[in-house]
């Protein structure tokens, strides 16, 4: 059993299992990978990296999502 | 209408556009409020956003309207860099717009200034330098600056976006002399009005200075009559542009009769 780490999405605390990645992230949120771009610590992580990324303590990430604009 | 006259298309990159009009997409009333417009204004190319989102509501349908009409259309998607106040921001959000959008043309805003949203020029071009070297189409919102403009140019931005007046101000072309004198000495740069203008006839004169196209947004979403505004405007773009090419008449400060009568017709009196 791995030990939970809190990390900030977007800007609120979560918990998630150690050694986790941003594409399980998106798993546990019900998004499919085309969903949202994906952003740690202000970098932009690639769809295809995802699954190697895994998140640290500490570490912010940010959701994008597709909206209307000007 | 002669044959010169119905082949006159412009380029941003290496891709041919017959529209001069790019239409934004935020503020509309309903998702078919909007590919109604979009169809009214015969745009070619409609700018789209990105949203940190996890805590933000749905869009309510826009975005996958907003596909389908682009598609229905043969049109482009111009995603922008909304938001962003440092060039690193702007870099990281359009790597993440070319992923979600699948499109390498950005609009890059930068702004440095709360009031005005003034685009910050020192970061705006660092920014299109970086985004340039990765491979973007950088369409950079800019002021009239003539010298920033010439740095964009020079940073590898294939068409410049100098605005009219601030942002969803609707004030029209406020410095027509700093954009006429950007006209004539940047003449053979693609220069795209944006933001500020408020109506049709604003994006008329614009087309009559010579430049290349006009974005704008409010102007048309916020009409009590998107659709019918949509047509406006794409028929004052088109009559700027005719007029344009035409050749306006020159001004004057004295009075010449038009009618080619000699002396007086009648002399009364006499």
């Amino acid at each position: 059993m791995t030990a939970p780490i809190d990390i900030l999405l977007d800007g609120q605390v979560r918990c998630v299992a150690e050694g986790s990645s941003l594409q399980q992230l998106m798993d546990e949120l019900g998004l499919q990978p085309a969903d949202a771009g994906t952003a740690v610590n202000g970098q932009f992580v690639p769809r295809a990296a995802r699954a190697e990324h895994h998140l640290q303590p500490g570490d912010s990430v940010l959701l994008f999502r597709a909206i209307v604009g000007g | 209408m002669n044959e010169h006259m119905t082949l006159d298309t412009w380029k941003v990159g290496d891709t041919e556009l017959a529209s001069r009009f790019l239409l934004g997409t935020a503020g509309y009333p309903s998702p078919q409020v909007l590919c109604d417009a979009i169809a009214a204004s015969g745009t070619q190319v409609v700018t789209v956003g990105l949203k940190r989102s996890l805590g933000a509501a749905g869009d309510n349908g826009f975005i996958g309207m907003i596909r389908d009409a682009v598609r229905a259309q043969g049109a482009r998607l111009l995603p922008n860099t909304a938001g962003c106040r440092q060039a690193r921001e702007a870099v990281q959000l359009a790597h993440m717009a070319r992923e979600l959008y699948d499109t390498a043309w950005i609009k890059l805003e930068v702004v440095g200034d709360e009031h005005t949203l003034q685009p910050d020029t020192f970061e705006l071009v660092d920014a299109a330098r970086q985004l340039v070297r990765d491979g973007f189409t950088v369409l950079p919102y800019c002021t009239d600056d003539l010298v920033t403009c010439r740095r964009l140019l020079d940073a590898g931005c294939p068409v410049l976006m100098p605005w009219a007046a601030p942002i969803g101000s609707g004030q029209g072309i406020v410095n027509p002399q700093a954009l006429r004198t950007l006209r004539e000495r940047l003449p053979d740069a693609t220069l795209i009005i944006d933001a500020g203008i408020g109506a049709p006839s604003h994006a008329a004169q614009a087309l009559e200075m010579g430049f290349d196209a006009v974005l704008l947004n409010s102007a048309v979403s916020q009409s009590g009559d998107p659709v019918t505004m949509a047509g406006a405007f794409r028929d004052a773009i088109r009559a700027g542009r005719a007029a344009h090419r035409a050749g306006v008449m020159a001004s004057q400060s004295f009075a010449v009769p038009s009618t080619p009568v000699t002396g007086q017709p009648f002399i009364l009196g006499a």
